[in-house]
């Protein structure tokens, strides 16, 4: 199904069927990819205690709270913090916790749940409102909601749909905005609240890293990410329901895409204020050091210019993609934790008028006044 | 341990000697008795070393409270009175690293150098003409004295697999004198002898830096060509020289009690984190405040700088006092443009 040609992609975009979809298998050849390609971890597994901490399981239906993890009690405690007695200031990033309220499900497999998911669980998933582990199959023990469907990536568009229905059915009330990953996607949450907080949960909008082909308007990249409004999600359940989008292709994100478009739901800019990309569909090394030679297919995929070197990635980045796990706490780490003591960010992003309404602040005017010192693609 | 051997046989050798001058045949006898104490005299030392007298050196960075009882006046003008020189040994092998280096980290010294092994035409170096690595050390140590004692207060070397955050070098010296013998880094234990472990990168005061400079006249301390009967790693003789000046070293930590200096690249210290303390992983495994890391290759330098002075969660704000005044002109982000490539042959 997946883009098995290992040399000379064509100059005319191939058609969809035997496309290369957004995620990338490990067999092309390195000339043609950016290094790495696909990671794989090699540690060694522990067998941990699971610990679900439903906050009001007690007062919901049993199928409501299985499966479901609410780690809005763990998340401005101790535990995901920076050590408290350094009391780092925390305030703006719990209002806006509060204010911007996303549901993360993360897409996985019944393989992948010790290798994978279960560092996803111990890393950024922790900074969602509510976060769900999607699988083929229920697990009572990860836990995992169960879609009912095979594994493979002929799967793939069937498990997001299941998996959109399944939360549009039981947890739609309980987030604003509704994101996809997968298991080898680290997402940056504060950022994509950053993001968001300048929209209204009530636009058909959809964010994420935006690609240009099979779509007027584009579609997003299923791997980098992509986080639906309520609105949206709405719209792409009622879709399925009256048969005007269809499981069309197993590209998920392709199809998710032109279901999008069909009702009307916008494909959104999600460019900081500089206009660097936030969803990034590999690596932070490959987009900061890699050379995409001329004939990738990322080239013709992107819907806006491909920036390379560092400027390719905003300093408030959401999403990075073929994650292994050791780069997830890696990851983890240097957004959280390690800075150069005293250092003033040259980037310092303005307040966009309804972020500065969801938190009572004083807007600032937009981008022009941002203190940047870009010039074109040489950075200071 | 060997070093030890080295010691104690040569003041048995003077016994034996001198027992034969002075008792004739009952030389041998104190022969004897001089190697008996010896092992004796060494098991009890690999021991104490361990258990009792472990004089594992530590020092700490600042307290939040030693920081903001300062006025801001006060803040800037010490954060303005520590001067970094970074010394960077390089060889010509090391040119992807070295590039590396050259556009990242090191611009955040007040002034850096790279002393290479040999001259390559692609950068600018202070030439040793040696491979030698004791010889390199000691040669770019005694330069760098000779040129900058003036002028710069805090010396840093460092290996071009070494990733360096300035700002937080300079945050762990804020409430450090500079004519103390200062000799910081992370610290190993060899026998009896403690040092700093090059791998980290070397911090010396200049105090410790003048010192040095006099024992590099005294060839039976501190030779030119490295140890009497085996070679010493060039750490082990840096801290050996620097130990019969008074200087000792010491281990850096931060208010945690976290290491600051790093001989592993994150990567390393996660991965071993994922296997100790797999429930805390990232809470555990290093400074938030790290000075060094080692081990990254020339793609990873790029990566940390983005970690380090770009990439960040929105709405989380550390609270650090600011230590640089504003309008500083300091490189924040790395400015290797890949489409402007580097002139010559970098790997």
């Amino acid at each position: 199904m997946l883009h098995t040609q290992v040399s000379g992609f064509k100059e005319s975009l191939p058609s969809p069927v035997q496309t290369v979809p957004a995620k990338l298998p490990c067999n092309l050849p390195r000339s043609i990819l950016p290094s790495p390609c696909c990671i794989t971890s090699t540690h060694t597994v522990f067998r941990e205690t699971i610990k679900n901490i439903p906050t009001s399981s007690h007062t919901l239906p049993p199928y409501l709270s299985w499966g479901v993890e609410y780690p809005s009690g763990a998340a401005f405690g101790a535990g995901l913090l920076a050590s408290s007695h350094r009391s780092p200031d925390n305030a703006t990033a719990a209002e806006l916790y509060s204010k911007v309220r996303i549901l993360c499900w993360v897409m996985t497999g019944p393989s992948n749940l010790e290798t994978k998911a279960r560092h996803v669980r111990a890393t950024w998933t922790r900074h969602c409102n509510v976060v769900l582990f999607m699988s083929s199959v229920r697990d009572d023990g990860f836990p995992t909601v169960g879609l009912d469907t095979k594994e493979g990536r002929d799967q793939l568009y069937w498990k997001t749909i299941r998996a959109f229905q399944y939360v549009h059915q039981h947890h739609l009330e309980q987030a604003d905005w509704f994101l996809k990953a997968d298991d080898d996607t680290f997402v940056v949450l504060d950022n994509l609240r950053w993001l968001l907080a300048n929209h209204t949960p009530e636009e058909p909008v959809y964010f994420g890293k935006r690609f240009k082909p099979y779509a007027k308007q584009g579609f997003m990249s299923g791997g980098a990410g992509y986080v639906l409004s309520k609105e949206a999600l709405r719209r792409f359940v009622e879709g399925f329901r009256t048969q005007v989008c269809t499981h069309t292709t197993s590209l998920e994100d392709v199809a998710l895409g032109q279901c999008m478009e069909k009702m009307g739901v916008q494909a959104g800019d999600s460019r900081d204020a500089a206009r660097r990309e936030t969803f990034h569909p590999f690596g932070p090394e490959s987009h900061l050091t890699g050379k995409f030679s001329k004939s990738f297919w990322y080239w013709k995929y992107c819907y806006y210019p491909i920036v390379e070197g560092p400027q390719c990635c905003s300093d408030l980045a959401i999403s990075f993609h073929y994650v292994s796990p050791e780069l997830m706490y890696t990851l983890e780490f240097l957004t959280y934790h390690l800075r150069a003591y005293g250092y003033r960010y040259r980037y310092q992003p303005p307040l966009p008028e309804n972020a500065a309404r969801l938190l009572q602040r004083q807007a600032q005017p937009k981008a022009a006044n941002a203190t940047l010192l870009v010039q074109g693609t040489k950075i200071l | 341990m060997l070093n030890f051997n080295l010691k104690y046989l040569c003041v048995c050798m003077c016994y034996m000697c001198g027992g034969f001058v002075l008792w004739g045949q009952f030389s041998y006898i104190w022969g004897l008795f001089c190697v008996f104490v010896t092992l004796i005299g060494h098991n009890k030392m690999g021991h104490g070393t361990k258990a009792h007298h472990h004089e594992h050196h530590h020092i700490q960075a600042p307290n939040k409270e030693d920081v903001s009882n300062l006025s801001e006046g006060e803040r800037m003008e010490l954060s303005h009175s520590i001067r970094v020189y970074c010394i960077i040994l390089v060889k010509p092998k090391d040119l992807g690293n070295w590039a590396a280096v050259k556009e990242t980290w090191s611009k955040h010294c007040d002034k850096a150098e790279f002393y290479s092994s040999e001259n390559v035409k692609v950068f600018d170096s202070v030439v040793l003409n040696t491979n030698d690595m004791w010889v390199m050390v000691r040669n770019a140590y005694k330069l760098a004295y000779e040129r900058y004692k003036d002028e710069y207060n805090w010396f840093f070397l460092a290996h071009p697999t070494t990733f360096a955050v300035i700002e937080n070098l300079k945050y762990f010296l804020l409430k450090k004198d500079p004519s103390q013998p200062f000799y910081i880094g992370h610290t190993v234990k060899s026998g009896e002898l403690e040092y700093v472990d090059d791998d980290g990168g070397i911090v010396l005061s200049i105090e410790s830096l003048k010192r040095l400079s006099k024992i590099f006249e005294d060839p039976d301390k501190c030779p030119e060509q490295g140890g009497l009967l085996w070679k010493l790693s060039e750490d082990k003789q840096l801290a050996v020289c620097l130990k019969y000046t008074g200087v000792l070293a010491e281990n850096a930590e931060d208010s945690e009690g976290k290491d600051v200096f790093n001989t592993k690249s994150v990567g390393s210290l996660i991965k071993e984190a994922m296997a100790n303390h797999p429930q805390q992983v990232v809470e555990g495994c290093c400074s938030d405040t790290a000075i060094t890391f080692n081990g990254l290759a020339p793609n990873h330098m790029h990566v940390m700088m983005y970690g380090v002075y770009r990439l960040r969660a929105y709405g989380h704000n550390f609270k650090d006092l600011p230590l640089l005044p504003k309008g500083s002109l300091v490189d924040s982000i790395s400015s290797f443009n890949i489409n402007k490539g580097v002139k010559g042959k970098v790997e």
